[in-house]
C-alpha cells in the first residue's frame, strides 16, 4: 500500500492504482470519456487531466498510476479550462443532432457538455460526411458521432475476438469502420451489440423497431402477443430509477398489457422448454452415446453466428435447440392458437430481449418460420421497451403488478437463471440428473457454474457419473475452450469436457448488448443476483416440474426430441464466411 | 489513435477463416510464399504487406483476406495498418506512380505547389489515379532525399530540386523514356 494526497485528502491505495481509481475512493469524480471499467485505458480522450502539484505538470488520470507521496489536484480553473477545450474540440467534429439521436438523455458526451455548461459551439464544425451503416438490422453505426475513444474497437477485438470493427486511417481522419469499409452485415460482426453497450455517444445504437410495434398495436386485426426474456426483468427498472437487479417482472407484464398486448408470455417458459429438450439431448449423447460430445449450448444467437463464422468445425457439437424466445414464438402461433381458436396469421409476436443479436436471429434461417410464418415478428431490446413504456405514459414505479398468460408464461427458477452466465448449464444439469436417476434433487444449486470468472471449469458428480463442464462468457473466452476440445480430438485423448455453455456477452444476458447503459461488473452481478433470488424464492426450481411444460408435452409435443419437437423447437447450422467480400 | 500506435504486433490467436464461397481464387501460391516467410516472426505484418505491394503494385483485397489466417493476423488489423500508412495502396495504382515528397524539407521548399501542378496537369487528385489508369498521384512523407528537395519519385526514378514549372518536363521525360523502352 502507498499513500498520496489528492485535493488535500490523504488516500491509501495499493501500488499500481490509477489516479482515476484513487480519486474515486475520495468521492472525487474525474470526467472521462474513453476509459471504461471493463476495458484497459487508452488515454484517447484526454479529458481526465489532473495536476501534479510538485511540478505543475498535467497528467492523464486514467493511465497514470499513483506514486507514493504524490500530491495531486483534480480541479482548478486551468484544469477545468483544458477539459472544456477538449469538449469544444470534440463538439467541432460531432454533429449537433442531440434531439434526434438514439442516445439523447443517456449520452456521456451530452452529459459532460451539460455539466460544463456549454451553451454554444465555439469552433467551426468540421464533422466529416460519413455514411451511416444500418446494414445489419441489429445495430446502427454512425461514424460521424464517433469521438474516437476506442471502446468499441477494444470490445470488438480484444473482449469479443470478433474483429469486425477497427480504426481506419489516422489523425483527424481516424474513423471506426470494418476492414475495407464493407457493410457490417458482410463483415465478421455477430451483432452482439457490446460495441453499443460501451459506446459513450450515439455512434453505435440498437436499430429501433418500436415504430412497427406501435403500428401493430393500433391495428384492430392484429393480435399482439409479447414475451420477455429472463434478463430484461432485472434491468428494465434502471431506466426508471430502480437499482440494478430489482426484479420487476410483474410491473413489466402490467406495462405490456397497458400498452395493448393481448397476451403476455414469458421467455422463461421457453427456457424451461429448452432445458427439457437440451437436457434430453445431453443425456442421449452422454449416457446413450448418440451424437458428439461435448454438447455445446445454442441459446445465444451472437455465439451461434460466431461459431458458424469462426468455429464451424464445432457444428456437430452444437445443441440443435432453438433459443427460448424462438420456441415460444413457434408455440404461440401453433399450440397457443389451436388451444384458443385464434388465427395464427393474425398473431404478431414481439419478443423483448436484452440483446441486439436476437433481431438477426428471428430471420436467420427457414427454421425460424416453423409455424408456417415467421415465428417471432419483431425483437426489441430492453432499451427500446423502456422508451415505449415512457411514450405510453405509464408510471412504471406505481403500476400494480400483473400475471403472465400461463400457458406460455409460467416458469421455474431454472428458467429464470438462464439470464446469467452459467444459468443454462445449471438449469440443464438439474433436469439431466432427474432424467438419469428419476429422483428429485436434494440440493439444486451448482455453485461452480456461477460468478463472473471468464472461463468456469468444473468436474461434477451427476447421478454417479463424472461430468466435466466449461462455461465461457464474452466471446474472447471461447477460443481456449474450443481449442482444448480440438486438441483432445486430434490426439485421441479423453475429452476435456462433456458439456459447454457459451454466452457472447460478458456476464451472460444480464450484460447483454441491448440492456440499459452503464454496465459494469458490479451491475452484472446485481442483475444476476436478482435472477438467483427469484430462483430461490420460486415454487418450482426445476424445468421439468413446471406443470405447463408437462401439459405441453402431454397434450401436444408428446415427449422431448419427438418429431413435433424437432419440427418446432430445433434448428440446424451452416458454415458462414467471416467476410462476404 | 492508441490502437494504431503499435499496429504491427498482433498477439491474437489464429482464427479459422473459411473461404468465401464464389470468390475467384487468389494467386494463392504467391500469398502462401509471402505468408510462410513472415509468419514465424512476430511483428512482421508490415514487412509482409511490403512484399505483397511489391508483388502486385498494391494490396489486393483477396490477397489480404488470404494472408490474414496464414500469418495469424485478423483482416481488421491488416486494414488498420494499410490505412494508417500512406505508402500502402488498397487499389491498383496507375502505370506511372508519382510520389511527391511532402516531408519537412520538401514541404519548406514548396512541394505543395509541385503536388498541385501534377494534380492539375494529370487531372487527378492526390491519392487517386487518372481515369485511363496511366498515372497515380500520391504525396508521401520523407523519402530521404532532403539534399535535393523538393523531390519526386516516378516509378523508382528520382527527380530533385524541382520547381513548379518543371512538372510538365517530368511528365514528358517519363513518357519519352517509356516510349523508348517499348521500342527496344
Amino acid at each position: 500500500m502507498i499513500t498520496a494526497t489528492i485535493n488535500g485528502n490523504v488516500v491509501e491505495i495499493p501500488e499500481g492504482t490509477s489516479i482515476l481509481d484513487a480519486a474515486k475512493r475520495l468521492a472525487i469524480k474525474i470526467p472521462v470519456l474513453c476509459k471504461h471499467p471493463d476495458l484497459d485505458h487508452t488515454a484517447a480522450c484526454g479529458i481526465c487531466v489532473v495536476r501534479n502539484k510538485s511540478n505543475g505538470r498535467m497528467l492523464r488520470a486514467c493511465c497514470t498510476p499513483v506514486e507514493a507521496g504524490m500530491d495531486l489536484l483534480t480541479h482548478d480553473p486551468e484544469i477545468v479550462g483544458v477539459r472544456r477545450t477538449i469538449l469544444e474540440l470534440m463538439m467541432s467534429k460531432h454533429p449537433n443532432e442531440c434531439l434526434t439521436c438514439g442516445r439523447s438523455g443517456d449520452c456521456e458526451l451530452q452529459t459532460l457538455c451539460q455539466d460544463f455548461g456549454i451553451r454554444r459551439e465555439e469552433l467551426p464544425n468540421i464533422t466529416p460526411d460519413l455514411p451511416k451503416d444500418c446494414s445489419t438490422g441489429t445495430i446502427e453505426l454512425d461514424p460521424r458521432k464517433c469521438i474516437s475513444c476506442g471502446r468499441c474497437v477494444q470490445v470488438c477485438q480484444d473482449k469479443q475476438n470478433v474483429w469486425a470493427l477497427s480504426f481506419l486511417d489516422r489523425g483527424i481522419d481516424t474513423r471506426i469502420a470494418t476492414a475495407g469499409d464493407i457493410p457490417l452485415n458482410e463483415s465478421p460482426c455477430v451483432s452482439c451489440g457490446q460495441c453499443s453497450a460501451h459506446c459513450p455517444t450515439g455512434a453505435i445504437v440498437e436499430h429501433d423497431e418500436s415504430g412497427i410495434v406501435w403500428d401493430k398495436l393500433q391495428d384492430p386485426d392484429a393480435i399482439c402477443v409479447v414475451q420477455i426474456a429472463p434478463a430484461v426483468r432485472v434491468a428494465i427498472g434502471e431506466a426508471f430509477g430502480f437499482a440494478p437487479g430489482a426484479n420487476l417482472t410483474g410491473k413489466t407484464y402490467a406495462a405490456l398489457r397497458q400498452m395493448g398486448f393481448k397476451y403476455v408470455f414469458d421467455t422463461n417458459f421457453g427456457a424451461d422448454l429448452t432445458i427439457l429438450e437440451e437436457a434430453s439431448e445431453f443425456v442421449e449423447r452422454f449416457a446413450n452415446g448418440k451424437g458428439e460430445l461435448p454438447l455445446i449450448t445454442s441459446c445465444c444467437p451472437a455465439w451461434v453466428d460466431f461459431m458458424e463464422k469462426y468455429h464451424s468445425d464445432m457444428i456437430g457439437h452444437f445443441s440443435s435447440c432453438k433459443s427460448p424466445h424462438e420456441m415460444v414464438g413457434a408455440l404461440a402461433k401453433t399450440y397457443f392458437c389451436e388451444r384458443n381458436n385464434l388465427d395464427p396469421k393474425k398473431v404478431f409476436m414481439v419478443s423483448i430481449m436484452p440483446c441486439t443479436a436476437k433481431k438477426m436471429e428471428i430471420k436467420r434461417n427457414e427454421d425460424m418460420a416453423s409455424s408456417g410464418m415467421q415465428d417471432v415478428d419483431v425483437s426489441l431490446t430492453t432499451r427500446e421497451l423502456a422508451r415505449m413504456i415512457k411514450q405510453a405514459g405509464i408510471d412504471f414505479a406505481w403500476i400494480p403488478e400483473s400475471q403472465p398468460d400461463h400457458l406460455l408464461g409460467a416458469y421455474s427458477g431454472a428458467g429464470t437463471i438462464f439470464g446469467a452466465t452459467g444459468g443454462v448449464m445449471e438449469a440443464a444439469l438439474r433436469t439431466a440428473v432427474h432424467m438419469v436417476t428419476g429422483e428429485k434433487l436434494g440440493k439444486v444449486e451448482f455453485e461452480a457454474t456461477r460468478g463472473l470468472k471468464g472461463i468456469k471449469e468444473a468436474t461434477l458428480n451427476v447421478a454417479g457419473h463424472e461430468v466435466r463442464i466449461a462455461i465461457a462468457h464474452g466471446l474472447g473466452n471461447v477460443e481456449m475452450v474450443v481449442n482444448k476440445v480440438r486438441e483432445a480430438k486430434a490426439k485421441g485423448e479423453p475429452l476435456p469436457y462433456h458439456f459447454i455453455e457459451v454466452m457472447a456477452c460478458p456476464g451472460g444476458c444480464v450484460g447483454g448488448g441491448g440492456q440499459p447503459y452503464g454496465v459494469t461488473d458490479e451491475v452484472r452481478l446485481a442483475r444476476a443476483k436478482g435472477l438467483y433470488s427469484e430462483d430461490t424464492a420460486g415454487v418450482w426450481r426445476n424445468s421439468h416440474e413446471n406443470p405447463y411444460i408437462q401439459e405441453l408435452y402431454r397434450t401436444y409435443l408428446d415427449k422431448p426430441l419427438s418429431e413435433k419437437s424437432h419440427h418446432l423447437l430445433h434448428t440446424h447450422y451452416k458454415v458462414r464466411p467471416t467476410y462476404q467480400r | 489513435m492508441s490502437t494504431n500506435d503499435q499496429p504491427a504486433a498482433p498477439a491474437k490467436p489464429v482464427l479459422a477463416q473459411p473461404a468465401a464461397p464464389g470468390k475467384p481464387a487468389a494467386p494463392s501460391d504467391q500469398t502462401a510464399i509471402i505468408a510462410k516467410r513472415w509468419r514465424a516472426k512476430r511483428g512482421s505484418l508490415i514487412m509482409a504487406l511490403h512484399e505483397v505491394q511489391e508483388t502486385y503494385g498494391y494490396v489486393p483485397r483477396d490477397v489480404a483476406l488470404k494472408l490474414a489466417p496464414q500469418i495469424g493476423v485478423p483482416v481488421a488489423r491488416i486494414y488498420e495498418v494499410l490505412t494508417f500508412y500512406n505508402y500502402f495502396k488498397t487499389s491498383a495504382p496507375g502505370k506511372f506512380v508519382v510520389s511527391v515528397c511532402t516531408g519537412t524539407a520538401c514541404h519548406l521548399k514548396g512541394s505543395g505547389d509541385i503536388l498541385a501542378n501534377f494534380s492539375a496537369q494529370l487531372g487527378c487528385k492526390e491519392g487517386e489515379s487518372t481515369t485511363d489508369k496511366l498515372w497515380h498521384l500520391q504525396g508521401v512523407r520523407c523519402i530521404g532525399c532532403c539534399g535535393i528537395a523538393p523531390a519526386v519519385i516516378v516509378n523508382g526514378k528520382v527527380f530533385g530540386k524541382l520547381k513548379p514549372a518543371d512538372v510538365g518536363d517530368v511528365i514528358d521525360k517519363v513518357l519519352t523514356a517509356d516510349a523508348a523502352a517499348a521500342k527496344v
